[in-house]
């Protein structure tokens, strides 16, 4: 197979030679800085190759403070995140037996547990709330009352106007800051949710199989979404290797992504993970045309905008099918799993708008992370 | 204001389109080739299905844009 050569040089990867063309490296990416003793501990354990010991795991652990809020904290996050990017990518510079090292997966349970934990306790109380819609109609069919449900918990946990805010008063470099740290996820969208389609029977498999064909490009090799975010970061200067930014995202934003590994990796929370996708989807299309429009009015490439024109009208199709064909067939032939899809969309609106709070209030305070802009 | 669609030639048995209406939303629409809009344009399918607007505000006609949900409110 031919490469491709892009013509420009590898800087996430941080190759020895900073000279060597982003395609001769293509798919690899070296580990992190660390963020604070715990992810010092994962990327020292991970490259020794030697796997970490779940003793001193759980020493760092019980060593954040006992107020930490795991799902913010960017030392909690980036650590989870090197863990399950073993079964994504993987890393130049560690050994890819360490995936699924039993060592290493008991550490990665640790920090699961926690996290899921914490999301549980957060969205308990809208899940609850959303499951109480169902009762006003009788004889409803089980995909009828979901996609109430559903449609209560995207109307009622809302997040803040991020997108308005991208469309009408971002700066350049707030947009560019948006674009970088948002590319930890869009630089492998959709790959979690292929996890799932082993799990998953009939229908649902069905609609899920559509779902990603579409968001594979459909057949075609330009049109993969992934491939149509690296343009995007591309003409607007910034680094469309993967990973490239991981070391600028902040906790929040990383959480939004480690919620889908944690949920597609899982058996057990396959109807989580469906949830998930569900609200991602139906959240989706709005955001898309405003942030598009505030991409066009700070004069970027038309490249830039298009990712986001793309998803418009994409995701106004995946949201229906989604909420309609995939999680509706998940619970008439699985009711037990209907608590579980709520769940999973609950997590979603959560987090989406616990890291858009958290790059608005940065923003407002003057913090910024300059990500570098054009090259 | 559904627009007539032409079913896709190209795979082997001649394949069916499928249309499959969403309360109070679009239209969604599996194994077409083309689709005409209202004044007779052809717009080409691209993705294995569509989602055709049945409200009329959509910006990006004949698909629909998630507009619909602004509109009901
Ligand atoms: S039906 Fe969705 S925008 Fe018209």
């Amino acid at each position: 197979m031919a490469v491709v050569d892009h013509g420009y040089t590898c800087v996430a990867h941080r190759c020895k030679d900073p000279a060597v063309p982003h395609s001769l490296c293509w798919g690899a990416m070296r580990l992190p800085r660390p963020r604070g003793p715990l992810s010092a501990l994962t990327a020292t354990s991970l490259i020794s190759a030697v796997g970490p010991s779940t003793d001193r795991f759980l020493v760092e652990l019980d060593g954040l403070a006992p107020s930490c809020d795991v799902i913010v904290n960017d030392d909690f996050q980036l650590s989870l995140w090197m863990l399950y990017e073993l079964h994504y990518r993987g890393f130049d510079d560690v050994d890819p037996e360490l995936e699924w090292d039993p060592r290493v997966l008991a550490c990665r349970r640790l920090l699961e547990r926690r996290f899921e934990h914490e999301l549980r306790f957060r969205t308990e109380a809208p899940a609850q709330k959303a499951r109480k819609q169902a009762h006003q109609v009788q004889n409803q069919q089980p995909a009828d009352t979901l996609a109430q449900q559903l449609g209560w918990l995207i109307e009622h946990m809302e997040g803040p106007r991020l997108a308005p805010y991208l469309q009408r008063e971002a700066t350049r470099e707030e947009m560019l800051e948006f674009l970088a740290v948002r590319s930890v996820y869009h630089l492998k969208e959709s790959d979690p949710h292929s996890f799932v389609l082993p799990r998953l029977d009939g229908g649902a498999k069905v609609a899920l199989a559509e779902l990603q064909y579409d968001e594979y490009g459909a057949g075609r090799v330009p049109r993969l979404h992934q491939t149509l975010y690296g343009d995007a970061l591309e003409a607007a200067g910034l680094d469309r290797s993967y990973g490239a930014y991981v070391e600028h995202t902040p906790g929040s934003t990383l959480a939004t992504s480690n919620v889908m590994s944690l949920l597609c990796l899982h058996q057990r929370h396959r109807g989580a993970a469906l949830g998930h996708l569900a609200a991602f989807e139906a959240t989706s299309s709005a955001p898309c045309r405003k942030i598009a429009a505030g991409i066009d009015r700070l004069g970027f490439p038309d490249a830039v905008a298009a990712y986001w024109r793309e998803h418009v009208e994409a995701d106004a199709v995946h949201e229906q099918v989604a909420i309609r064909d995939l999680c509706g067939r998940l619970v008439t032939d699985a009711p037990r799993l209907h608590d579980d899809v709520l769940f999973g969309a609950a997590c979603c609106l959560y987090l989406d708008a616990l890291a858009a709070t958290h790059l608005l209030d940065g923003w407002q305070a003057g913090r910024r992370t300059p990500v570098g802009a054009g090259r | 204001m559904t627009s007539p669609v032409r079913p896709g030639t190209g795979t082997p048995r001649g394949r069916s389109v499928q249309v499959e209406p969403c309360p109070e939303g679009p239209v969604l629409v599996r194994g077409a080739e083309v689709v005409l809009d209202a004044d007779g344009h052809e717009h080409e399918v691209t993705r294995p299905v569509v989602a055709l607007c049945t409200c009329g505000r959509t910006q990006r006609d004949p698909w629909c844009d998630g507009t619909h949900k602004f509109v009901r409110d």
